[in-house]
């Protein structure tokens, strides 16, 4: 054989090498046994690795949503976002709203086998407060007044005022006394090989690979029905979606995209099972109220007129998301339905800008006002695709009633620092991710307009800052919805931001995981009840 | 020969504390902090609680303080702990990414040497014909193929569509039950194409480098000499002109020694290979200060000891070289 063609076979003959032995498919599923079953593993695609498993010392996602699974707290909540017991099997809140009791579950082990204890409610109280904690979470706990355990099985906990997101906040991972009492959590060897309550425990984690997590048998809700839950480390969405679709992975989000347009034939469908629901975020166009622009609100409620927001809704979500009206996502027991949003019509958009003083157009069709044209820049983070393309979209529709919008596009770090922090800005696009909880304090109240704090627009409204002590200074659930209900009304005549959606999220399991059950809390809060018929099983 | 050596190794201490201060001041210009990073757009973070992880991590402290500290433990060859959560020793999270970063890129550092030579050869003896022509549009497709696309391409058909090859990771579930043998053609099957994407780009200007080193040298008279005295075409090449040859690819290999440790930030990621490039890229990204800058000093110090290394394998290659510095 000469030389060349030596060459030219050599690629195809490297690849052919090494792909002798082929990954074999996944048998196929029986059609009659469903019966629940033990065995099987779950294998969740995630895009980043966890940092600690010790969920207070956790300020990324990935670790959260692993020990998630290890971990319980005293509360949680359950599929329609109630707050029920967990680790606590009840608990009472005192008439003053100053004292909750929880009454723990008797016969809960860690997963070393030692017994779950008050003193283990204590120690995890007692670690978040302490100032030599690095922990991100020490902030509603700052309110308790007092803690006492009176036996083994009982603790109470009382506030100098009442304070409703305070039972939420007892949703925190409870840590094992045993094990890190006395010691320096920062150095705990727990981060690498946590010990929980949870209904996985730990097994295996291979760096930036895979975290390997195993049914516990002895859970105190029984025993899950799948025995390993395997968290695979994929960084690329693109490559995720392969491994998902070569049968690799068996649970993972899909984009918009991937659930609108790639994942619709039968072979995908008779797979793998598409969940949709709203999520809990909204995406949203906030204006920097100290700017002269933004001041007058005929302006605010103009651009909100100007932007048709199903238009973004089926541009950037392919249809899977739904209107934002408000701080407050559709479906929440706060959420105040009669609020009504200001419609897209570009006529009363002008007609505002009109009273507002904005009526003359240049040569280029851009309102004037003083000599100065109506002209600002949007600024998002990179790296945000969706938000990209949103903001492309409503620049061409305020262009449309005369508005020039340019946009910038800043790496999150500088985003935030450079600008966001300082305020210097003019329109950000941005979201947040709200919790079951209605309480928004931190991000509207108007002693948090410092530099650094959320509420960088500036918007300040004595009567917005009344209502929201007023709903988290009671646990009267009408009193409180009461208070946002008129702060959601407030909010969509003020137009502080130009809520503009609440995207759906589109989870996909594979079709022989049974068990899923879609509900207002997703699909997660069932997992232990998840199983694979006997004759499906390939792990 | 040995004073040449030992003067430079000399020089390499002054280079790395201007190393040093240069790393610290540009990991610090950048603007925003690792707490920042952690915390930032959290409604329940207060700014207590950013006070608390900035007097943990040191960052309370003067910049000229930080500075003194961190070379203090340098000196001692210790690269602190990470600002992530974890905490971690800065050389734990190196040592467990750099041994598969280190395989991939001598794999495929041997991979694209071992062909660009033979390649580059082949294209300058057959100038102009249309294995040249043929070799020169591969090697422009080889610059021209974004990698992403590349292996994204390549994971499509022989991960998805022909099910051969797994698409991304090192290992297959419940591999560690494989006997040794069954485990390493787990791995090696897992590394065929992100070997295959990491010297293909390479490999295309690397060959084309050889090309015209290997022209360069067929054109000088002592070649012509050699054809003259009626020497076999073989001899010529193989003999003769190859060793000049490869004295600029010498330099290139010498480079290439801190590209080692480096990774990729791009291969990694998308085969989910959990190397240097991507812990370098999170790190970065979070501004997790020791671990970019132990990754940037160990890298500094690579391309140092490259250089040399470079430099000593030109002596030994060009014994006019050693002959002239030694006259020095």
């Amino acid at each position: 054989m000469s030389g060349p063609r030596r060459l030219r076979l050599l690629f195809p003959a490297l690849l052919l090498a090494v792909t002798a032995c082929t990954q074999s498919p996944a048998p196929p599923r029986g059609a009659g046994d469903v019966k629940p079953a033990y065995g099987d593993a779950l294998v969740e695609g995630t895009i980043g690795d966890a940092s600690t498993l010790i969920p207070l010392l956790a300020t990324d996602t990935s670790s959260h949503a692993v020990a998630g699974q290890i971990y319980n707290g005293l509360v949680k909540y359950d599929k329609d976002l109630k707050i029920v017991g967990d680790l606590a099997e009840s608990f009472t809140i005192s008439p003053d709203g100053l004292t909750i009791t929880f009454h723990l579950h008797r016969g809960v082990k860690w997963h070393d086998g030692a017994p779950f204890t008050a003193r283990d409610v204590l120690y995890t109280y007692r670690v978040v407060i302490d100032p030599k904690t690095p922990t991100a979470y020490a902030e509603d706990f700052k309110q308790v007044k007092g803690i006492a355990a009176p036996d083994d099985y009982t603790v109470r906990v009382t506030y100098g005022a009442p304070f409703a997101p305070a039972l939420a906040s007892w949703g925190t991972a409870i840590l094992p006394a045993h094990l890190l009492e006395g010691k320096d959590i920062t150095k705990s060897p727990l981060a690498r090989a946590p010990v929980g309550t949870g209904p996985y425990r730990f097994k295996e984690w291979v760096a930036g690979q895979k975290i390997v997590l195993e049914a516990n048998h002895d859970y105190f809700e029984g025993r899950p029905w799948i025995d390993r839950y395997i968290y695979r480390i994929i960084p690329d969405t693109s490559t995720m979606y392969m491994e998902l679709k070569a049968g690799a992975i068996d649970m993972m989000g899909l984009t918009p995209v991937q659930y609108a347009r790639q994942t619709t034939g039968t072979r995908f469908t008779s797979q793998f099972n598409k969940y949709r629901y709203p999520s809990s975020s909204y995406v949203y166009m906030g204006y920097n109220l100290r700017h002269p622009l933004f001041k007058d609100k005929r302006i605010r409620q103009a651009l909100t007129a100007a932007i048709d927001k199903d238009e973004l809704i089926h541009g950037v979500l392919f249809g899977m998301g739904q209107k934002a009206v408000g701080p407050i996502p559709p479906g929440r027991w706060a959420y105040n339905p009669n609020v009504r949003d200001i419609a897209y019509d570009p006529k009363h958009a002008a007609e505002l800008l009109a009273q507002a003083g904005w009526r003359e157009k240049n040569s280029a069709g851009i309102l004037m006002k003083d000599g100065k044209p109506f002209s600002f820049t949007i600024l998002t983070n990179q790296g945000n695709q969706q938000r990209l393309l949103t903001a492309q979209i409503i620049q061409q529709r305020l262009r449309y009633v005369g508005i020039d919008v340019k946009i910038r596009i800043v790496e999150w770090a500088t985003f935030l620092k450079e600008f966001v922090d300082k305020g210097n800005f003019e329109a950000v696009m941005l979201g947040w991710t709200t919790t079951p909880d209605p309480d928004m304090f931190d991000v509207w109240h108007s002693s948090k307009t410092n530099p650094g704090e959320l509420n960088f627009v500036g918007f300040k409204s004595a009567e917005v800052d009344r209502l929201l002590v007023e709903g988290r200074s009671t646990f009267d659930l009408e009193q409180r919805r009461k208070a946002y209900f008129r702060i959601q009304e407030i909010m969509a005549d003020e137009q502080p931001y130009t809520f503009l959606y609440v995207p759906d999220a589109l989870p996909v399991v594979s079709a022989r995981i049974r068990g899923v059950k879609p509900a207002p809390a997703g699909i997660g809060y069932n997992q232990i009840q998840w199983y694979v018929p006997k004759a499906e099983q390939v792990y | 020969m040995t004073r040449y050596l030992l003067k430079r190794i000399l020089m390499l201490i002054p280079l790395m504390v201007g190393i040093t201060l240069i790393t610290f001041s540009v990991v610090h210009l950048a603007p925003g902090e690792p707490v920042e990073m952690q915390m930032a757009m959290n409604p329940k973070v207060g700014k207590e609680a950013r006070e608390r992880l900035r007097k943990f991590y040191g960052l309370d402290k003067p910049l000229a303080e930080q500075y003194v500290t961190w070379v203090g433990k340098l000196a001692r060859l210790d690269l602190g702990r990470s600002f992530s959560s974890d905490n971690r020793p800065v050389k734990d999270k190196i040592a467990e990414r750099l041994p598969i970063t280190l395989a991939l890129n001598i794999i495929a550092l041997v991979l694209e040497f071992g062909l660009a030579i033979p390649i580059g050869i082949m294209a300058a003896t057959h100038r102009d014909t249309w294995l040249d022509k043929g070799i020169t549009v591969f090697v422009f497709v080889g610059f021209a193929v974004p990698t992403f696309w590349l292996a994204l391409l390549l994971m499509y058909l022989f991960g998805v569509k022909l099910n051969w090859l797994p698409i991304s990771g090192l290992h297959t579930l419940g591999s560690d039950s494989y006997g040794l043998l069954r485990y390493v053609g787990d791995m090696a099957r897992h590394l065929c194409m992100p070997i295959l994407v990491a010297s293909f780009g390479s490999l295309a200007g690397l060959s084309r480098y050889m090309r015209s080193s290997m022209l360069n040298v067929i054109g000088q008279d002592y070649i012509t000499t050699a054809r003259a005295k009626g020497l076999s075409e073989r001899v010529v090449i193989y003999k003769h002109a190859l060793r000049n040859a490869l004295l600029p690819l010498i330099t290139q290999a010498g480079l290439a020694i801190p590209g080692l440790i480096g990774g990729s930030v791009i291969f990694e990621t998308i085969y989910a290979i959990p190397g240097m490039g991507q812990l370098f890229y999170q790190a970065v990204m979070a501004r997790d200060y020791p671990v970019v800058m132990g990754i940037v000093i160990i890298g500094a110090l690579l391309t140092l000891i490259g250089n040399l290394v470079a430099d000593v394998c030109y002596a030994v290659a060009d014994p006019r070289i050693r002959e002239g510095r030694g006259a020095q």
